[in-house]
């Protein structure tokens, strides 16, 4: 059998009758390997999956990615109207929906304009020639006798024909070929351009902009009830004093899940504590002796893994190095809780959540309400930003929980500030270990590195358990499933810790540490934050021990030019004089990487000022050089990478996720602050473009150059190391002292 | 019970307890979506209004406290086709990312605009010391407040 294998799917709310088509295993399909395309057209391979062109002369998009506030359904705009030749006013986005867009798995990783954007545009250069072939055919001349503005195909006499009048003729449920040549980037319009974002006017007014914004009719109000720690058993509530509140709709328990749903949002959060004061819980195990946290860590199982290996000889009369760093467990801490809003309506579920990703998340509802997928819808609306695993999935959960228990009503969900800092999963600890050897020519003639890390990724769709907070604690209660690192070269725990400087020999051992005993998951760069502060402090210290500037130092050691420009270039713009010295209070640091070895280029350059009575270090300003190959959105990546320093100087500045035996610390800004209006630093970002360069990832590219710059530049001013993140003021006092 | 208050200059009755923050009411009862919940224990700002053109955090505010004042909601500043010059502003300073606290920066913008229509640096720094952006907006969000104060200026 080698009939065509594909699913069609007729939805009519709100885009009229429209048809997707998506294709399902390929292999399946076509009885035989399928070519190789790229990005996400790869495993999604019908063009109307991706592009549909409307009667009106409109286009609909449809992409798996979401929008995090990123600016991705921006740049994926840009992409699909300059490769269509259609005004941005003409594009309409729709992202992530189990119903409706291609699967692209988890919006993460820097890899949206890679992945999804590739696919647009092989797909918008694909539908851009059919349309001008069927232009052709209906105007009686040749293609190469057409132009094409603004999505109207016009012959060199003056006729014209729009897209949306070639659309009875169009048939774009075929399989994309990517070979049509997309458009070359000089001759790009809506590409590169600093457009503005599409979804920051309604965010400014009070537009609905946020799956907290959602408000359907009869609509209901759920809290949850969480235990006091990780691994507690509810073994008993007293529902009376929730239920007596008027507007309590229904508590629902299931096992150890504890919910409450109101009529008003108010009455749901009144609800929530009557029944937090009344629920009894057997306590889970308690947590380890935060004192000891690292010393755990490095004691518990792990997978062990070499990586990057180099062999070369070592000179006999080589200087030996050894450091070790930590990093503490950091917090997501978006400004908004986690939100989701679901209904179950004969027998069918629908999720609107700002997860990651949709189809992931579909996949853990389906173990967790043992529904079948297909009565499942999960629908993407933008939350408060995540910068990686978050509360979002769990929450979908949570709604889908509750509402099972009011079918017919749709339930909204908001969790309290405690539930998001207490349950997220957080980015895990770590600890770093570097040992390098320094030839008698003042070069790195031996490196040597070790890191031990739980995991960075429990995200949803486990082979093996249901990745959902509420599925442990059901009254049959779901496993979670085996931790997972992604392979190199991107890398989980183990992201960015080969170096990319070229050195004659080099080892890296990844200790992929199993038993967890904190929740952990994805934050924003996974590992690489931790590992690029370990590796470029341990390259000052080492340059130190030279005897030579860090920059020539590090300049010394790097072939790749595109790595050597960015940090020439923010050299240059930071005015780094060679060899200066901190004088005591003040000083100034470098830090690199190219983002997981394989995306984008950042060299950052901080100052610091010490304030050596209190500790308190302050970061007045950053430099940054980037270089992401083909610029999209200039403004946008420039964005980006502003956002991801100011976010990297709060983590390496003020954060960690204080915890006791008895459980979580962290519950409110207070607990865990985060960086301030007054102590934000002021940022400048150079950006180097690259059009003959594909596009590479970079709303992950300039955290761990910022920590990096900014550990560095304490020591520069100081003359003392602290290789403990955060640089909190008891850290600094005691370096000092 | 019903409740009565002024919002963006209208009057409105809901049918709220008096000790309800005025947040649900605004969100859910006036379908007002420009106030958001982030932490309910005014330490963000992400809540916050104007009431008698005071920066409040509405999340701690009982409804019952605001019936004798004004409360003015972002969305009584002005609208995409019409927007107030802080609004303008962000937009063109394309000062949001996840954009959850820029309802609170806006309206701590207007509270110190109102007092100061010629701040410094400092100044915006200093009054949006309570609200928290978590993206890494910061610089365009000081940005945008100034370049408000001056747009305001000039007309």
């Amino acid at each position: 059998m080698n009939a065509p294998v594909f699913s069609r799917r007729k939805f009519t709310a709100g885009l009229g009758a429209l048809v997707v088509g998506f294709s399902l295993d390929p292999k399946l399909a076509l009885g035989q390997d399928p070519p190789r395309l790229p990005g996400s057209l790869q495993g999604n391979r019908k063009l109307d999956g991706w592009i549909r062109i409307n009667a009106d002369g409109t286009a609909t998009i449809f992409t798996g990615k979401v929008e995090l506030g990123q600016g991705i359904l921006t740049a994926l705009a840009q992409i699909a109207a300059e490769e269509l030749d259609l005004p941005l006013t003409r594009i309409a986005m729709i992202s992530g929906d189990t119903g409706r867009t291609p699967n692209e798995g988890q919006t993460a990783g820097s890899q949206s304009v890679e992945n999804s954007g590739t696919a647009l545009r092989m797909a918008g250069a694909e539908v851009r020639a059919i349309l001008i072939d069927l232009a052709a055919k209906r105007l009686g001349v040749t293609a190469d006798q057409l132009t094409v503005a603004d999505g109207v195909v016009a012959a060199a006499d003056g006729r014209k024909v729009g897209y949306g009048e070639l659309v009875a003729e169009l048939d774009l449920n075929r399989e994309a070929t990517a070979k049509a040549q997309p458009k070359p980037p000089a001759s790009h319009k809506i590409v590169g351009k600093s457009i503005a974002r599409l979804d920051i006017p309604a965010k400014v007014t009070g537009g609905v902009a946020y799956v907290q914004d959602l408000r359907l009719p009869g609509m209901l109000h759920g809290r949850v009830v969480r235990p006091p720690r990780y691994g507690s058993k509810l073994d008993s509530v007293d529902e009376a004093a929730a239920k007596a509140i008027p507007g309590v709709v229904a508590v629902v328990r299931d096992g150890s899940f504890l919910g409450v749903v109101a009529e008003r949002e108010e009455q749901a959060i009144k609800a929530r504590e009557a029944l937090r004061q009344r629920a009894k819980w057997t306590l889970g195990p308690e947590l380890p002796d935060p004192t000891r946290i690292f010393d755990v860590i490095k004691s518990l199982p792990s997978k062990d893994a070499t990586i990057g290996v180099k062999q070369g000889t070592v000179p006999p009369n080589a200087r030996t190095l050894e450091a070790v760093y930590t990093k503490p467990y950091m917090a997501h801490a978006s400004i908004g809780p986690s939100c989701s809003v679901a209904e179950f309506k004969d027998g069918k579920m629908t999720v609107w959540t700002h997860s990651q990703g949709v189809f992931p998340l579909r996949a853990e509802l389906v173990k967790a309400l043992k529904l079948a997928p297909a009565a499942i819808r999960c629908v993407h609306a933008e939350g408060s930003g995540c910068y990686g695993h978050n509360g979002a999935d769990d929450v979908a959960l949570d709604a889908a929980l509750l509402a099972r228990a009011v079918p017919g009503r749709p339930v909204r969900l908001q969790w309290m500030r405690d539930d998001e800092f207490g349950w997220e999963p957080y980015g895990p600890a770590m600890v770093m270990r570097a040992k390098a050897a320094l030839g008698g020519d003042g070069k790195i003639a031996d490196w040597e590195y070790e890191l031990w890390s739980n995991s960075h990724s429990t995200r949803p769709q486990s082979t093996d358990g249901t990745n959902v907070l509420a599925a442990w604690y059901l009254a049959e209660p779901q496993k979670m499933g085996p931790p997972t690192s992604p392979p190199q070269p991107a890398g989980g725990g183990d992201r960015n810790s080969i170096p990319l400087y070229d050195l004659p020999s080099q080892r890296v051992i990844h200790h992929f540490v199993q038993d967890m005993p904190i929740r952990v998951s994805a934050l924003r760069t996974l590992g690489a934050y931790a590992n690029v502060f370990a590796l470029e402090s341990f390259m000052d210290e080492l340059a130190i021990a030279a005897g030579a500037d860090p920059i020539a130092f590090r300049l010394a050691h790097l072939k790749d030019p595109r790595g050597r420009a960015v940090i020439e270039a923010v050299a240059r713009k930071a005015g780094w004089k060679e060899g200066e010295k901190g004088d005591g209070t003040r000083g100034r640091g470098i830090g690199f990487s190219k983002y997981k070895n394989l995306a984008c280029y950042v060299a950052c350059v901080a100052d610091v000022e010490v304030d050596r009575a209190s500790g308190a270090v302050r970061v007045p300003r950053v430099w940054a050089a980037v270089d992401s190959g083909l610029i999209i959105n200039p403004d946008g990546l420039t964005s980006q990478i502003e956002g991801g320093i100011v976010q990297s100087v709060s983590w390496t500045l003020k954060e960690e996720v204080r915890f006791d035996k008895n459980g979580i610390l962290a519950r409110d800004w207070k607990s865990y602050p985060i960086l301030t209006m007054p102590e934000a630093p002021k940022v400048e970002v150079e950006l180097i473009n690259r059009p003959s360069e594909r596009p590479l990832g970079s709303g992950e590219g300039s955290q761990g150059p910022a920590v990096a710059a900014v550990a560095n530049a304490f020591a520069n001013a100081t003359g003392k190391r602290i290789r403990d993140l955060p640089l909190n003021p008891a850290r600094v006092k005691a370096a000092l002292a | 019970m019903a409740i009565s208050l002024k919002v963006n200059g209208v009057s409105r009755s809901v049918p709220a307890e008096p000790d309800t923050p005025l947040l649900y009411v605004l969100r859910n009862d006036l379908e007002l979506n420009g106030a958001k919940f982030g932490c309910g224990l005014a330490q963000c700002g992400a809540c916050t209004v104007l009431v008698d053109g005071k920066a409040v955090r509405s999340c701690i505010t009982p409804v019952s406290a605001v019936a004798q004042g004004e409360v003015t909601t972002i969305e009584g500043l002005g609208s995409v086709a019409k927007p107030h010059a802080l609004q303008q502003a962000f937009i063109d300073e394309q000062a949001a990312q996840c954009g959850y606290c820029t309802n609170g920066m806006i309206m701590s913008a207007k509270e110190l605009l109102d007092r100061n229509p010629r701040p410094s640096e400092g100044d915006v720094r200093s009054a949006l010391a309570d609200n928290l952006c978590r993206c890494g907006t910061h610089n365009r969000i000081i940005r945008a407040v100034l370049r408000a104060a001056q747009s305001s200026g000039r007309t």
